[in-house]
């Protein structure tokens, strides 16, 4: 159908792949098979050498295949064939791959005793062949949560490579890339495990990564966390306020001074592992006018959802007198919370705001007021007329299992690498609201030396049409930008760069463009 | 004002941006008619499709949707003949189309300048559709083509020698200057971009011409003979690229006063009434400054139908372009250029070079040299603010405050290396050594 008459001309590719990249992914696939084997209960012992081999192999692999494509090559934009090749242009290996992904994260959230993993800590499988690693680094048995958190943690340093490879040209995309792979590394793999080996008998800190923030991170202000942080005294509590001031002080702070890439593209796992395994498949991601549309009703959507869910789950604690805030204080701070910020939004940024935008935020805005209202009137016993855990439990399954995980990874090599991101994640929403109308942050364009070409928005992997704004010699400043920089390193024309500046000037919509008559400009650009 | 209809023939930058601005002031009736595809697309990115960096949709700047929403209509129709005293076009397809004002924006076609075998099969130009099309079926792989000739050493040529290198068909240049680009390149950058070029594994020979073309007896291209040498090189495609014309062969009976474009005088008028010309295929009666009276450049087909657009809507305005700027991409090296920097200095003027030591990025400035005021920059591997440079054109910056704030106009991704300083220690060196 579309997808047919879509093709590129033809399309005739050289060569899939080259003697040396065929071996690498052989290498790589040797150390994935081992994993898979040991699923299957093959024994491999001793376990701590196979499961280091099995890791070794694959990086090993990717590191090759990353020397074999770009390392003879002259630096430069490494674009060449992406829509030639099956795995990169939805043909028949994207679809297995993408199978074998959604596969993988729904044994990994539904079925993890498939995969070896044992409420008596007997393992078997594959979590069993891990145990060794999990010992050796925070001294516990490994649970799925490990094995993922490790095969991610691999994938975003081995695929960090092959983009530190492919981008050797660009200090920008360099640093940024080192950036995600150090966080992944430290702050969402290690330090969390070590962290725990301080636990024992009378201290007990939940599993904490310091760059996973409320609202991606739902499950932060959840009762056994939170009781856990109390019981783990200043330490606990110290965490426990970075938590909340992440959210409302920390992520302002930055996201006013650099835009919302700070975090989604050079701190946040999702983006961490988008920015490097999912390079390849970028491009994939929709841009479209509808896309978009779809795009700013459903993540909205989803911050309403995590709000409301939050709120309930964290009231239905505090309304058991057992902390020093009670339930109902908790209630009147958020919706003050919410009023000022809408109150803020609706009195200074109105223009700024898209119809269907106003509408939502309207809309949204009396619900969960009116819901409040409903509970205080005494007409409801619930808040938000459900039970928090049934609010909890649905959130988990369909945002934070099916939507991230399911969707958001296994669908890469179809809907592109930030499909979550994009549609679902909550903490982007925030951060691009605040992007959109209280930031520092740009895209500037550069006079009037587009050429239209499109490859700004054929790689945006938010599925921005950055050349419908460039074009129009128009700056670029849109909520979802995560600020990765592809479009500016694309471009042929050196027309987009990213920058912080100050906020005056930062839309600048143009009719007439620079390099045409002083005069008519000047006519035209002031009679708008 | 009665609603007219204004037809516009050719849908490249010039035709669509004068639709677009026509539109936004006014509810006149526009018609856009092209043969060469349904919608707009970017000619400057057809490489990027045989490339494999992109889809043919891709190119399109607008959603379909787009035309109909404001309510432009498209026609898919070759002209063949414009008839001005009826007000009417006639369509290759017999269809008489009337039109109350006509706007030409018919753009260029690739020149040949009568070589013998020129019109074998496998012997093409890059620049519309149909000849991407064309090079996919002559020059697929490297199988089917097992040598690609091109004959030109300006934009589409080098284009077309990075496009036939993706898919590993070797390449011989053949350029008539000394260095590439040399009639609009200085010696120093032109020299720079010959090493790219071979860098990239491409047979470039300078100073070379093509004799003829000879094809096999199914009347396919098989070899090229070089006029200097005499030197036979055997081949599969041959890529014409010595630039282009504008593509009015059509317009040769309408008694439409022609030159080598349609001439028009600033206003964008021909030399009938209710015709007019922009774009690529229009030639200005008097050249304008330092510009070609054709201009062939993507800004300036889009800066003729921004401006088009008032004459068209009752606000008659000049052409009056404003400072010069142009842009390309030479494999991996961008390159911009701001204000006029010639290929032999004009007299009176003097020029500063600098050359970084990996010898891929370069800035070459030319000033005059009483007044020391700056003409023009090209600069290669170092992307310049637009803006900044226009401003400091218009203004008539010395050289000295150029130099000196070169950094404010810096375009460069963040955490890039930046060369500032070495430059303007060079120039304050070259200002002791005069």
């Amino acid at each position: 159908m579309s997808e047919y008459v879509n093709m590129s001309v033809t399309g005739n590719s050289p060569e899939a792949l080259n003697v040396q990249q065929k071996l690498s992914s052989a290498l790589g696939l040797l150390g994935v098979s081992i994993m898979i084997l040991s699923g299957f209960n093959i024994q491999f012992q001793p376990k701590i050498v196979w499961v280091s081999l099995a890791l070794i192999l694959v990086f090993a692999g990717i590191f090759w295949y990353s020397k074999a494509s770009y390392g003879h090559a002259t630096e430069g934009v490494k674009n060449d064939r992406v829509y030639f090749k099956s795995l990169t242009n939805r043909g028949f290996w994207a679809y297995i791959l993408g199978l074998a992904l959604t596969a993988f994260y729904i044994v990994l959230y539904f079925y993890p005793s498939w995969i070896g993993l044992s409420s008596d800590g007997k393992n078997t499988g594959v979590v069993a062949l891990f145990d060794p690693l999990s010992k050796a680094i925070s001294g516990n048995a490994a649970s799925q949560w490990f094995v993922y958190g490790t095969l991610y943690t691999l994938a975003i340093v081995g695929f960090g490579i092959k983009f530190l490879w492919k981008y050797r040209h660009n200090r920008y995309q360099r640093l940024r890339t080192f950036s995600v792979m150090f966080f992944q590394l430290g702050f969402a793999f290690l330090i969390p495990e070590l962290m725990s080996r301080l636990n024992g008998d009378d201290f007990s800190l939940p599993y904490y990564n310091f760059v996973n923030i409320w609202p991606l991170n739902y499950y932060n202000f959840e009762q056994y966390r939170v009781d856990q942080y109390i019981s783990a005294g200043n330490v606990g509590i110290g965490l426990l306020i970075f938590g909340v001031l992440s959210i409302l002080v920390i992520t302002p702070i930055l996201t006013y001074k650099y835009g919302k890439r700070w975090y989604c593209s050079w701190v946040c796992g999702c983006g961490g592992l988008a920015e490097t395994a999912g390079d390849s498949f970028r491009h994939l991601s929709d841009n479209s006018q509808s896309a978009w549309k779809l795009e700013r009703w459903l993540v909205h959507t989803v911050v309403v959802f995590v709000v409301i869910m939050t709120t309930a789950v964290v009231y239905s604690y505090l309304n058991t007198d057992k902390y020093w805030l009670s339930g109902t204080a908790f209630l009147i701070s958020v919706a003050s919370l919410l009023t000022t910020v809408f109150t803020w939004t609706m009195l200074y940024k109105r223009e700024e705001l898209q119809n269907d935008a106003k509408y939502g935020a309207i809309g949204f805005f009396v619900v969960i007021l009116s819901l409040l209202g409903l509970h205080f009137s005494g007409l409801v016993d619930k808040v938000f007329l459900f039970e928090a855990e049934t609010l909890r439990s649905t959130y988990g399954f369909v945002i934070g299992a099916i939507f991230s995980g399911v969707v958001g990874v296994g669908f890469y090599p179809i809907f592109g690498n930030r499909v979550w991101c994009r549609f679902g994640c909550p903490m982007a929403a925030i951060l691009g609201f605040q992007q959109r109308l209280f930031s520092k942050f740009r895209i500037t364009t550069n006079g009037g030396q587009c050429i239209s070409c499109g490859n700004c928005t054929t790689y945006c992997e938010m599925g921005i049409d950055v050349r419908a704004y460039a074009q129009k010699g128009e700056n670029i400043v849109r909520s979802s930008c995560v600020g990765c920089g592809i479009c500016a390193s694309v471009c042929p024309r050196g027309v987009l760069k990213l920058e912080n500046d100050t906020p005056a000037g930062r839309i600048n919509s143009k009719e007439i463009l620079l390099g045409n008559d002083v005069d008519l400009m000047d006519l035209v650009n002031q009679n708008k | 004002m009665k609603q007219e209809h204004i037809v516009i023939i050719g849908n490249g930058i010039s035709g669509v941006t004068l639709a677009r601005h026509i539109r936004k002031l006014s509810k006149q009736r526009i018609t856009l008619i092209s043969s060469e595809s349904e919608y707009f697309f970017s000619r400057t990115a057809l490489m990027y499709v045989y490339m494999g960096h992109m889809k043919w949709n891709h190119l399109k700047p607008y959603e379909d949707g787009f035309w109909k929403k404001n309510r432009i209509d498209i026609k898919k129709a070759h002209v063949s003949v414009v008839d001005h005293k009826n007000k009417e076009l006639q369509l290759e397809s017999g269809e008489a189309f009337p039109y109350d004002k006509l706007v030409i924006a018919c753009g260029s076609k690739s020149n040949k300048y009568g070589w013998p075998g020129q019109d074998s099969k496998g012997v093409l130009g890059l620049y519309s559709k149909q000849d991407l099309e064309s090079l996919e079926i002559h020059a697929p792989n490297k199988e089917v083509c097992k040598r690609a000739v091109i004959v030109g050493g300006g934009l589409i040529g080098i284009e077309l020698a990075e496009m036939l290198s993706t898919r590993n068909i070797p390449v011989t240049l053949l350029v008539r200057e000394k260095h590439f680009w040399n009639n609009i390149l200085p010696d120093e950058e032109a020299k720079l971009i010959d090493r790219h070029i071979r860098e990239h594994h491409i047979d470039l020979r300078l100073e070379t011409n093509l004799e003829e073309i000879s094809a096999d007896d199914t009347g396919k291209v098989k070899a090229i003979k070089i006029k200097e040498t005499g030197e036979v090189l055997e081949c599969d495609f041959v890529g014409l690229t010595p630039g282009v014309s504008p593509n009015i062969d059509f317009l040769k009976s309408s008694g439409i006063e022609l030159n080598r474009g349609v001439l028009v005088n600033r206003n964008l008028e021909t030399s009938v009434e209710d015709i007019y010309a922009i774009g690529d295929c229009a030639e200005q009666r008097h050249p304008i400054g330092n510009r070609p009276s054709i201009e062939a450049v993507w800004y300036t087909g889009r800066m003729m139908g921004e401006t088009l657009a008032q004459t068209l809507c009752g606000k008659p305005r000049e052409y009056k372009p404003g400072q010069w700027f142009n842009s390309a991409k030479f494999f991996d090296i961008e390159y911009q250029t701001y204000g006029w920097v010639f290929s032999q200095l004009k007299e009176g003027h003097a020029d500063f070079y600098w050359e970084h030591t990996d010898g891929k990025k370069c800035i070459h400035i030319q000033y005059e040299i009483e007044s020391r005021i700056f003409k023009g920059i090209n600069t290669f591997g170092i992307r310049l603010r637009h803006e900044v440079f226009d401003r400091w054109l218009t203004q008539k910056a010395t050289v000295d405050g150029v130099v000196k704030n070169l950094k404010l106009a810096n375009f460069d991704p963040e955490f890039f290396k930046s060369y500032e300083k070495e430059i303007q220690n060079k120039f304050q060196h070259t200002l002791k050594t005069i």
